[in-house]
């Protein structure tokens, strides 16, 4: 007959076998903490495979118009102030930094210091989103929105208003390809930006549990799987910034 | 073994079993519905969505065969004509084929299937409807306004600048949607990742849990894809983007990319999980192990991953250079390989088998050859040369029928039949339901076989007006979709019958193996008394102790002592 032997693998999910048996945060359906744990970091991976399966879109879109025409995609970016771009990476970055300490901080049991993090990670990125605005602006005061209104005007990147004569069909046909980049650019720095204010809103929702001491050393998944979250989104922008900023850089 | 349980358990008669507690008579009332967290009853919730719309889309197909009954376009305009038959794609693609299986069927069966409570996610399980239907409003919208006329590809430049019609809310429609069937197929892979029961390791995996979760992965690389190419047409149509538009230089070709990356591996979550449904009926009704578990398991990670390398195969005729075009043409053909190893495995399962011709048994047979027929069709039009000829003709629309049709409904029923004494605890009239298989099968063939012969002349896809000489073959063509639809609304009726008067099942009316006949018919809420222990490989139709088990003699399973 058959042996009715149990694999080891199987052990561990068997009930009885995990700790945390019946901790307030365990969900009906799971064994133990240990298995919901596995289960939720293993739905955030796969759901950051859709965020790059979803951004790898734009990037092919991207590479291909950029290779068609990188002195058109060199011009366009050149109108992007880098310094702005390399400002909002900093902050990124160093919003990411906050984030692992905020979980770090539960990890140690730091209750207070959980929130603390929470809301400078929170401030950071509203910096980021603040410095956003303030690039579009300046992308709709010079015409550079694509749409009816998009102006390129190649001595004065679109400084907008003075038409002089007629474009020759080469200027006309250049102005188009860098109304496609001005496209990606508002696509690409739109999504992020949608995914940057998802972020805030979750870390939102995390922040009355944080301040209860919800996490601690013993559970604190909702915290872990944010930070993947905040991560990604981060290093979208830093695949973004040289993409779009620092390009422009060949073209003086 | 354990001696304590052999003890012979008697089964009082069948109609008079009073319902054990189980997932449907817990609670009663609207909300315990509409907030439930229990896969099975969202199970049927998407039941009764996909069932709504396969009935809309039919309702577009109604009118596309009345309007090709004629020659001349008499019942409509042309305009309206390229609406209904877009619409009849949209909703069919998007709202039934994609949804069908895995979100009723594999909602319903997978905790059940590898022994575990719920799904990982039962929130995001129910949120997935929800966000179902609210793709379903924008695109019940859009054809409520008017409709929308690109096809269901939307291809740009057509669908970014030209189209009057209701392109915006149809791509929010397909975007919205696109989440819920993310939201599924990501459950699905970490549940069958972390939730199996002790001792369900990957090789004793029911092949419906394999299919399942080699669909999953194409639903989680392959929708966001989608997701992103059809906001950049929306974003163009809104807000005057520019980024396939050909008076900007973008590259309308560009999306004709980026959709068939999505949509070409799309048509692989229609009919992998139907593939694994018949995997499981072909089994229950030989009464046999299945040939060759692993080639079939595998078999559906190959399809895919070869599926994700194929898509440029819808692109032969739009400027492909040769060289992409041959070797498209080649991996194409691979596909055969993976998708003929099923065929050749079911087949010889049944060789030598028991067979019992049961209504699922009449559905799975019904599969095997249709599905055979469409995929040899589909070697065919891989085929360089060949495609050139029928591209855009009938023939195209007659072979993604007979998968669509014939493979991927034909899986739906079937497994609706053999599971649906485990869904709601009744046996439905055998000789009704075999009448159905037997029209749904008589009358797809009559509809969709005319049409291999209509293309091959050169009747060309989606126009609302014919020259005489086709008229014939149109006509079968129509008369079988009639018979085909009497066949679709049987089951409708004698499950709802069923519902009230049917004899009930009992735990496992087939004498099947697998954890879901385990538990009783209908399971109830958490689904198993105790979590069982899993000791044998699937399909064990042969040795002594499921002889016994099958035959209702005994109390089955042995249960883990908690």
């Amino acid at each position: 007959m058959s042996t009715r032997s149990i694999e080891p693998a199987a052990v561990a999910l068997a009930p009885g076998t995990g700790g945390g048996h019946d901790h307030p945060s365990l969900q009906h359906h799971f064994d133990n903490l240990e298995q919901q744990k596995e289960a939720s970091t293993l739905g955030m991976w796969l759901f950051l495979v859709t965020e790059i399966m979803f951004f790898g879109g734009l990037f092919t879109t991207y590479v291909v118009y950029r290779s068609s025409w990188p002195r058109e995609f060199m011009a366009a970016s050149s109108t992007l102030d880098w310094k702005l771009g390399a400002f909002n990476t900093a902050v990124l970055i160093l919003s990411s930094l906050t984030m692992a300490l905020a979980i770090w901080a539960a990890q140690v049991n730091r209750r207070k210091q959980v929130v603390f993090y929470l809301i400078a990670t929170m401030i950071l990125g509203l910096v980021f989103l603040g410095v956003k605005a303030v690039e579009y602006a300046d992308k709709f005061e010079h015409h550079h929105v694509p749409g009816p209104n998009f102006v390129w005007s190649e001595d004065a990147h679109g400084e907008g208003g003075h038409a002089a004569a007629a474009p020759t069909p080469e200027q006309a046909a250049f102005a188009h390809h860098v109304e496609i980049f001005f496209s990606l650019y508002f696509i690409m720095t739109g999504l992020h930006a949608v995914h940057m204010i998802c972020g805030i809103g979750v870390l939102a929702f995390l922040l009355v549990p944080s301040w209860k001491g919800r996490y601690n050393s013993a559970y604190h998944n909702p915290l872990e799987c944010t930070g993947l979250y905040w991560h990604f989104v981060d290093i979208v922008w830093i695949f973004l910034f040289p993409l779009l900023y620092l390009l422009g850089a060949h073209a003086t | 073994m354990n001696t304590s349980n052999t003890v012979p358990h008697e089964l009082p008669p069948p109609d008079d079993l009073v319902d054990q507690p189980n997932y449907l008579n817990v609670a009663y009332g609207l909300k315990s519905w509409l907030l439930t967290r229990d896969h099975k009853r969202i199970a049927i919730l998407y039941m009764i969505s996909v069932t709504v719309f396969f009935a809309l889309g039919s309702l577009f197909a109604l009118l596309i065969r009345l309007e090709l009954l004629t020659p001349e376009g008499d019942l409509m305009q042309p305009d309206t004509y390229n609406r209904v038959f877009t619409m009849h794609g949209v909703v069919m693609v998007f709202f039934f084929l994609i949804p069908s299986i895995p979100a009723t069927l594999g909602n319903f069966l997978v905790p059940l299937m590898i022994g575990a409570k719920d799904l990982a996610f039962p929130k995001l399980n129910l949120a997935s409807w929800y966000v179902y239907n609210l793709g379903g409003v924008f695109t019940l919208w859009a054809i409520f306004s008017g409709g929308v006329d690109t096809g269901w590809t939307f291809y740009t430049p057509f669908s970014t600048n030209y189209s009057n019609s209701y392109v915006v809310a149809t791509a929010l429609g397909v975007f919205i949607n696109g989440f819920s069937s993310i939201f599924t197929g990501l459950n699905f892979i970490v549940t069958i990742h972390r939730m199996r029961a002790p001792g369900m390791t990957w090789f004793r995996l029911p092949l419906f849990i394999w299919s399942h979760y080699a669909t999953s992965l194409i639903i989680v690389l392959g929708t966001p894809v989608i997701a992103i190419t059809i906001l950049m047409v929306a974003a163009e149509r809104l807000f005057g983007l520019g980024i396939f538009d050909p008076r900007l230089g973008g590259d309308p070709i560009l999306f004709q990319h980026l959709f068939w990356f999505y949509s070409h591996p799309a048509v692989y979550i229609m009919i992998l999980p139907a593939m694994g449904v018949i995997s499981e009926l072909v089994a229950a009704f030989a009464r046999k192990r299945i040939f060759g578990y692993k080639f079939v398991a595998f078999a559906s990670i190959a399809i895919a991953v070869l599926g994700f390398l194929v898509w440029g195969h819808h692109m032969f005729v739009a400027g492909q250079s040769l060289y992409a075009a041959t070797i498209f043409s080649v991996l194409s053909m691979l596909v055969a390989v993976p998708s003929a190893v099923k065929v050749f495995n079911w087949t010889a399962t049944l060789y030598e088998a028991s067979i019992s011709y049961e209504t699922p048994m009449l559905y799975a047979l019904g599969f095997i050859g249709l599905f055979t027929l469409g995929g040899l069709t589909g070697t065919m039009i891989a085929t360089l040369g060949i495609d050139v000829h029928v591209h855009d003709t009938y023939f195209i629309v007659a072979h993604f029928h007979y998968i669509m049709v014939g493979g991927a409904i034909m899986g739906y029923l079937g497994g609706l039949h053999y599971w649906w004494p485990k869904i709601s605890g009744r046996l439905y009239p055998g000789f009704l339901s075999r009448l159905s298989a037997l029209l749904v099968f008589v009358g797809f063939n009559l509809t969709f076989f005319p049409q291999f012969i209509l293309g091959y002349l050169g009747m060309p896809r989606r126009y609302w007006s014919y020259p005489p000489e086709y008229q014939v073959l149109n006509v079968l063509s129509t008369a079988g979709a009639s018979i085909l639809g009497i066949g679709y609304i049987l089951p409708l009726f004698y499950f709802a019958w069923s519902l009230k008067y049917g004899t009930r099942a009992g735990e496992n009316p087939w004498g099947a193996v697998g954890l879901e006949w385990d538990t009783t018919s209908p399971p109830p809420t958490e689904n198993f008394p105790v979590i069982p222990v899993v000791t044998r490989e699937p399909y064990d139709y042969t040795s002594e102790e499921v002889h016994r088990r099958t035959t209702q003699q005994e109390v089955p399973v042995v249960y883990q002592v908690d």
